[in-house]
């Protein structure tokens, strides 16, 4: 006979579908998860009401890293906004750069050049890897499995160090900025990077027989956390979260840009729409991404300019326009609203992260029922960074 | 690819304003708030527009208006529309209410509880919209209106830091540039 859930103790909902929880009856419990980091997920928290040890509500609260950035950038001039945008999400802040850059030239008709566009897509993978190895390491720390962290944080410390040959900078690059990017590479950039590149092919390798072949693993993220991919566009998912549901949403193949339409990739598909799915979605979609590396450094061209000249920054000013421009980072879709009004400062930017719809009302939907033990590895499953969903 | 094959088939159906082509995979309708939501339903239901990208809000001051503006993405056809609704500044300040959407994308409820927060327009009938989003205990005007300045609200509010100096950056670097006043 198959197991049936004794719902006896479940909360009743009202006539407008809220749940009746009635705390002082002793059957529920309010616990806070977060904001402190509970895996990767950042300051953020969830407060669950559980009954016994499964959860009957969740409900997502954030605020705790708000700096106001859209208003911020108000108040500035399009060029000194350029340094503020990639401080809305630390992982992967080249999104931001790029997004910000790329509204601001389409709409003062600037011109990038070739080769600033093979170095921009260069970067952008980069950052894809070095937010896929957090993220591993998150996952697999979000289950007790520490040494997959240390391993993933090893690897993407080299990553890091390229970074920081090529900008100067290991976090906050800056380099991609409006006009095109600051520098080409530096010598014997390529060799070096094709070793990371090397080393991290073999920790992955050890990361899928240690955490992807683990039983506990399995046993623990296989069947959790299951997203219909009937309500993927309903709620807003994208990225690999989409892509392990069997929704091949990919703004690098859908809507291609840079240089991604003379690259070679199809993109990474799963189908059983679980936490093990995603995480392995992400393992191979990081592989894709040291291919796509070897391609640029393999194809790009070797001299030319990387900056289109720019007006006198102090006095830019931009016409009236809006638009919107996308890209596929490591979560899902990234995005930058901006609208200009003729004057030396933007009218309104708008940042639209994936977190935004991934850890609030994706997040508050899939929790119900889990165990509380599974909260963690599920909240890291949809790999959201609270900064970008409160900018 | 050009967004006139679509815009002619919606003017056909609906009262909408002028076409703002911005890409030719991205163009801007102003729509009468009133065609909003018969708008959204055919876009997402007949034309593939399946994929709620945003909603914000955009503070036009000088001319006493709210710009809301949805954002739609067509993944087929690689395309967006953004649908823009203009509504009376005033009257939203006075409490006119929105209607929501949520019920067309669950995720919506999200952006209208950023919006009642952030520029204080009000969707009643979306779930926890009054709840506190971002800001906890907020008392200031909406802090995303224009007429919110937050240099001022940052004096009043914080006091500066003991031992530490303001420098002009112009005097700061003749100063260190030139030290004997040249």
């Amino acid at each position: 006979m198959a197991y049936q859930a004794d719902r006896s103790q479940y909360p009743s909902r009202r006539p407008d579908g809220s749940l009746d929880i009635d705390l002082s009856s002793g059957k529920y419990l309010k616990l806070w998860q977060g904001p402190q980091h509970p895996g990767i997920t950042g300051n953020m928290s969830v407060e669950l009401t559980v009954c016994g040890d499964e959860v009957v509500e969740g409900k997502t609260h954030v605020g705790y890293l708000h700096r106001g950035f859209e208003k911020l950038m108000e108040r500035r001039t399009f060029i000194q906004c350029f340094p503020i945008v990639c401080r809305i999400c630390v992982p992967e802040p080249d999104f931001n750069e790029y997004c910000y850059a790329a509204a601001v030239e389409e709409l003062a008709g600037l011109e990038v050049p070739e080769r600033a566009h093979w170095i921009r897509t260069l970067i952008l993978e980069m950052g894809r890897i070095n937010s896929y190895l957090m993220y591993l390491g998150g996952q697999a720390g979000a289950l007790g499995q520490g040494v997959i962290g240390q391993w993933t944080t090893y690897v993407r410390d080299l990553m890091l160090d390229r970074f920081e040959e090529l900008s100067g900078a290991r976090i906050y690059h800056m380099f991609i900025m409006p006009g095109g990017v600051r520098d080409g590479l530096p010598d014997g950039f390529e060799q070096r990077m094709e070793e990371t590149l090397r080393e991290i092919e073999s920790t992955l390798a050890d990361v899928k027989d240690v955490m992807f072949n683990n039983a506990v693993f399995k046993k623990r993220t296989v069947g959790l956390g299951y997203i219909d991919p009937a309500i993927v566009d309903q709620y807003g998912v994208t990225g690999p979260t989409a892509r392990a549901a069997g929704v091949a949403k990919d703004v690098r193949r859908d809507q291609p840009y840079l240089v991604y339409p003379e690259l070679d990739f199809e993109p990474v598909v799963g189908q059983d729409s679980d936490v093990f799915t995603r995480a392995d979605v992400r393992r191979r979609d990081l592989l894709m991404s040291v291919d796509l590396i070897r391609q640029i450094l393999a194809r790009m061209p070797r001299s030319g300019a990387v900056m289109a000249p720019l007006p006198n920054v102090l006095h830019w000013k931009i016409p009236f326009g809006e638009t919107y421009i996308r890209g596929e980072c490591s979560r899902g879709e990234y995005g930058y609203y901006l609208v200009t009004d003729g004057s030396g400062y933007p009218r309104r930017v708008n940042v639209r992260g994936p977190s935004y719809t991934h850890a609030m009302a994706l997040l508050e939907r899939l929790i119900v029922n889990c165990n509380i033990a599974d909260v963690a590895a599920l909240m890291v499953s949809l790999h959201t960074y609270p900064p970008e969903i409160e900018r | 690819m050009t967004m006139q094959p679509l815009y002619q088939a919606l003017k056909a159906r609906f009262p909408i304003g002028e076409l703002t082509e911005q890409r030719p995979d991205l163009a801007f309708i102003t729509v009468p708030r009133e065609q909003l939501r018969g708008l959204l339903l055919h876009l997402r239901d007949q034309e593939g527009f399946t994929h709620l990208v945003l909603l914000t809000a955009v503070d036009w001051i000088e001319e006493d208006r709210f710009q809301l503006t949805y954002l739609l993405h067509d993944r087929k056809g690689a395309r967006d529309i953004g649908l823009r609704v203009m509504l009376p500044r005033q009257a939203v300040i006075e409490g006119a209410p929105m209607e929501s959407i949520h019920d067309l994308w669950p995720t919506a409820a999200t952006y209208q509880r950023e919006l009642r927060e952030m520029f204080g327009i009000d969707f009643p009938d979306s779930p926890g919209v009054n709840e506190d989003f971002i800001l906890e205990g907020w008392r200031e005007i909406p802090p995303y209106r224009r007429d919110f300045d937050t240099l001022k609200y940052s004096n009043a509010t914080f006091a500066p830091r003991p031992g530490r100096e303001s420098q002009d950056p112009a005097q700061y670097m003749k100063a260190q540039l030139y030290p004997d006043g040249a």
